[in-house]
């Protein structure tokens, strides 16, 4: 089993995905460079957060023109496991992989704190964790407001594609501040593609992955993503 | 371009024909021009004295960066030879880009602080994100990937009509450059006192960790060697920023406004990356930064470090702007620029990890055995337009490299002991210590930094242990990598700190004092302190008591350096912070890199347990309220008697802290510092909500008030186990310091004997809402 990180310039969440999957869960895990043409043998990847190509433009918008863009689209229209965190998550919106785009937070300012945010539906990411199940996860962006139109956010519930909602301790989801940082639609946290294989969202899974940190939450996704490759091997 | 070969020989260098001409279309060079860029009289003597010959306008460039007071230490080298710089745990003292301490297993921690005060003054974003991008250039310069940063901010009044403009803008553009690069910015003080009014402070620090044989130096060895330049292109962005930040502020300085640099944090995480790649090729004999100064500074102080010299052909200088002259090219500060000097035969190896980074380089010069800084340049040749055949460079620049480095002016200035500082009007002492207590918390000196630290990625790169607020220093988790051995993980923990108002009562102990509360902060959280970066922020240096205060706060850190094993590896002064005659309070902020022996001997700040017992460790208040935050607010100035400091009940207290926090004893800990003893137990009631009832300590023939809210140093409120008491005070015995047990953790409002009754949730929502008075738009 082997999971790919995917390195842009101006990645700089690829070392904190890397040591999640790696050092913690004890998985064969690489950097894959974004001039590579081919992501190699692997079964899933982690498009990672940062400030790829310094975010300029609009946030993932140049990612998709790498070289290895083309390998990551056709991997993910295979039906492979691909996980985009924060910045990763807005250049898989950029990639057309995902639905909607993201764009500055409701208050215009770069926020990094600890939220809440409830399981809504499963994929290869969240299937282990029931409805409504709460996790404490860190945010750390200033372009994380989910912005989608009305017929495909209907499209988005019909098909139970949204992941993850921001809520309270308690889990009672609210799309004000500061339940929702950001000013998300629906309080939207993280979504799946239609054939739900694709997973985008904005807290970082990956530092909050161990107890030096003060937090192990972010750990039952990777789970769930090792559970699912383990029965699809 | 080698010494010698057909394209050179004759000449005074012996290797460029002829002595420098003028380059057309620059302007005549005179003492009067001289002036006017901060050049004395008696220093423009000197220049024609070193050349034999009137400079041309690019020496004269040259001359005035080198030896403005940011360069060249002019007024403060002869002082900072006091500072103590050795140990057994220093790897790198000061005169390199960064200073380096052991952590062990051949690893260092490699760290600085540097201001960047003139120009976040002037354009509040653009000065502190670049100010961060300096300092963090300055860490990786070394060869170490940097881990963290912090920074220690000062601004004037809240209620200055700039403050809440400079703050927003100094916040996000801290932010906007660390956020990006992905380094995390982990901890900070900031201080609003009136003296900062027209010259806010912006230090900011950089921690890395790297292979103690593998640092990279600013060197230029080895005749031959090219000269590679890799990075931005160059533009006419921060020309004379040096020269702008040794002078003043006049009420015109707001058109100093070309003179600030601008970042690109991408960029520089680009030239990051390339540079780790190329270190570890081993092609490199040397690299440096360019900051300050930009080409001129780095190629000068490399050649200086070596004792050679460097020829440099500004023909082949990347540039983003046309027509730029050899004035321009030598004096820009544009960013996210390196110089390196490459093996000869790599440099092909260098080219192309830069490619690989989507970074440009260009082979522009190379080493010379001249011991002179040599530029040429052609004129009316510019690359963005003209043809390479075009170009038949004149010699525009030949200076002896000894006369910008060692032979540099330096001054030992008068001094004058300035009068003391007022001691009336006094504070009223007949206040309700409840009340005192709600308005110190939520006052803006005091309250809670959340505003700030949540604009700052504090948790990129998997290490931050300590949150902001969670400790009295941020403990950060680094991973040490060798080839072939597995990954080792180890425990930093950083604090920065200064209370100038203590150095303005008295500049050598307020300044041991910042040192002693620095080093407090690591033993609190568990760390040992290992060694010392400083910031030191003074006025004008011409002024003789400015000079006098200057002069005692070296006294004072050297004092405290020595007695707290913690040497000096690293530095920058930053002189002038005054506008029309007023200066800022002396500020010798200090930053100290320690270290945690494993994670289980962190220790928060905030009360854990109900029942835990909490006492006081160190000397008993004297209700000493001179320069505190009390004194301030409520007396209107800076005054009162000095509170002073005693380094050797220091030494034992943190002594006693560290083993305390080794032996696992401590729930939560947390020193007496800003707002004295009621704020510090306040602020540990905060994280987890529990409240206390504690007896108030010290000696009782004194006002409860002046004991709550003194701020005398050398004390810590700790909180542990009753059942570890006994444990706890042997410890304190055999150091030999005073332990105190007040009460015990519990309930929800914070009592401190008859004086103090105010429920947690209240103390919360003042401490909370502190900054957003300011900030709000």
């Amino acid at each position: 089993m082997k999971i790919a990180v995917v390195v842009f310039p101006g990645s700089n969440a690829d070392w904190d995905a890397l040591h999640a999957v790696r050092d913690v869960l004890g998985v064969d895990a690489e950097y894959v460079f974004h001039k590579e043409s081919t992501l190699g043998a692997v079964d899933a990847v982690v498009v990672p957060g940062g400030f790829s190509y310094g975010d300029y433009l609009r946030a993932g918008a140049i990612a998709r023109f790498s070289p290895i863009a083309k390998d990551l689209v056709e991997f993910a229209k295979s039906g492979g496991p691909v996980l985009g965190i924060c910045n990763g998550f807005q250049i898989l919106t950029e990639l057309g992989l995902l639905p909607g785009g993201l764009t500055r937070n409701a208050h215009l300012r770069f926020e990094c704190r600890d939220v809440w945010v409830r399981v809504e539906g499963g994929g290869p990411f969240t299937h282990a964790l029931a409805q409504g199940t709460v996790l404490r996860l860190p945010i750390a962006h200033a372009e994380g407001r989910y912005q989608i139109d009305p017929e495909g956010l209907a499209r988005l519930e019909a098909n139970e594609q949204i992941a993850l909602r921001y809520c309270s301790a308690t889990g009672q989801v609210s799309i004000d501040a500061p339940v929702n940082p950001n000013g998300s639609v629906g309080a939207i946290a993280g979504v799946y593609n239609e054939a739900r294989n694709v997973l985008g969202l904005m807290p970082h899974p990956e530092r909050a992955a161990e107890a030096i940190l003060g937090n192990t939450d972010g750990l039952r996704i990777f789970e769930c993503l090792l559970e699912h490759l383990k029965a699809a091997a | 371009m080698t010494s010698g070969n057909s394209n050179s020989g004759g000449g005074a260098n012996d290797t460029l024909p002829g002595a420098p001409v003028p380059f057309p279309g620059e302007p005549a060079v005179s003492r009067e021009v001289a002036r006017s860029f901060g050049l004395s009289d008696e220093e423009w003597d000197r220049v024609v004295f070193f050349l034999g010959r009137d400079p041309t306008y690019a020496e004269l460039g040259v001359f005035s960066v080198m030896w403005s007071e940011h360069c060249s230490y002019k007024s403060s080298r002869v002082h900072l030879a006091r500072l103590p710089t050795e140990g057994p745990q220093v790897v790198q003292g000061p005169g390199e880009n960064a200073g380096a301490v052991d952590i062990g297993d051949g690893f260092c921690a490699v760290f600085k602080m540097e201001s960047h005060n003139h120009p976040s003054y002037i354009e509040p974003y653009q000065g502190a994100a670049t100010g961060v991008g300096g300092i963090l250039r300055d860490v990786f310069t070394m060869g170490a990937r940097p881990v963290a940063s912090l920074n220690s901010l000062r601004f004037g009044r809240p209620e200055h009509p700039k403050t809440p403009h400079l703050v927003r803008g100094v916040v996000a553009g801290i932010g906007g450059y660390g956020n990006c690069i992905g380094v995390p910015t982990v901890g900070g003080e900031v201080q609003f006192d009136a003296s900062y009014d027209g010259n806010i402070l912006v230090n900011a620090f950089t921690v890395g960790v790297a292979e103690s044989d593998k640092l990279f130096f600013g060197t230029a060895d080895g005749v031959g060697n090219p000269v590679i330049y890799v990075g931005a292109r160059t533009g006419r962005d921060g020309i004379h920023g040096a020269t702008m930040a040794s002078a003043e502020f006049d009420e015109d300085s707001d058109k100093k406004l070309p003179t600030v640099q601008v970042g690109d944090p991408f960029m520089e995480k680009l030239l990051l990356e390339a540079c780790l790649e190329i270190f570890a090729a081993n092609v490199l004999v040397g690299v440096q930064d360019m900051g300050a100064a930009g080409l001129t500074s780095s190629s000068v102080e490399m050649a200086a470090r070596s004792g050679s010299g460097i020829e440099l052909d500004l023909d082949k200088v990347p540039r983003r702007a046309r027509a730029l002259t050899p004035y321009e090219l030598l004096l820009s500060e544009s960013q996210e620029r390196m110089l390196m000097v490459a093996k000869r035969g790599f440099e092909d190896e260098v080219l192309a990890i830069c490619a690989r980074w989507d970074l440009e380089a260009a082979v522009i010069g190379e080493v010379t055995t001249s011991g002179r800084f040599v530029c040429k340049a052609t004129p009316g040749y510019d690359p963005l337009v003209s043809s390479p055949n075009e170009a038949a460079p004149q010699p525009v620049v030949d200076i002896p490299v000894g006369a910008l480095a060692d032979e540099a002016p330096k001054y030992d200035r008068p001094q004058v002991e300035p009068a003391p500082a007022p001691l009336v009007p006094e504070p009223p002492l007949d206040v309700d210590p409840s009340e005192a207590l709600r308005a110190l918390i939520g006052s803006p000196n005091i309250g809670s930094r959340q505003w700030i630290w949540r604009q700052y990625d504090h948790i990129v790169r998997d290490g931050t242990v300590f949150r902001p607020g969670e400790a009295d220093a941020a403990v950060v988790r680094v991973f040490c990598e060798r080839e072939g051995e597995p990954t080792r993980e180890k425990l930093l923990a950083i604090s920065v700190d200064c209370n100038g108002r203590h150095v303005q009562l008295d500049p050598r102990q307020g300044a041991a004092m910042a040192v002693a509360e620095c080093a407090r902060n690591i033993a609190v959280s568990g760390g040992k302190p290992l060694a010392l970066t400083d910031c030191l922020n003074f006025g004008n240096p011409e002024v003789p008591e400015t000079m006098w205060r200057f002069a005692r706060a070296i006294d004072g850190l050297a004092e405290a350096c020595r007695a707290l094993d913690v040497p000096v590896v690293s530095g920058n002064v930053s002189l002038y912070n005054e506008t029309e005659g007023r200066p800022i309070l002396p500020t010798p902020t200090v930053a100290i890199v320690g270290q945690l022996r494993r994670p289980e001997d962190r220790v928060p700040l905030g009360f854990a347990r109900p029942g835990d017992v909490v006492a006081h460790l160190g000397i008993p208040s004297r209700g000493a309220l001179g320069g505190s935050e009390y004194w301030v607010s409520r007396a209107g100035h800076v005054g009162g008697e000095p509170v002073g400091i005693d380094l050797d009940d220091e030494a034992r207290l943190q002594r006693a802290l560290l083993e305390l926090a080794q032996a696992r004893l401590l729930a939560s800990a947390h020193d007496v510092s800003d707002g004295g003893f009621a704020v510090a137990l306040a602020e540990m009631c905060l994280p987890n909500g529990l409240g206390c009832q504690v007896r108030l300590p010290g000696d009782p023939s004194v006002l409860p008030v002046a004991r709550l809210f003194s701020e005398e140093p050398t004390r810590v409120i700790v909180s542990f186990d009753p059942e570890r008491a006994l444990e706890v005070t042997q410890i304190c015995e055999a150091h030999g310091v005073p332990l105190d047990h007040l009460g015990e953790v519990g309930g929800d409002e914070l009592v401190i004997e008859a004086a103090v009754r105010v429920p947690v949730a209240e103390l919360a929502a003042l401490h909370h809402a502190c900054l957003d008075r300011i900030v709000s738009d």
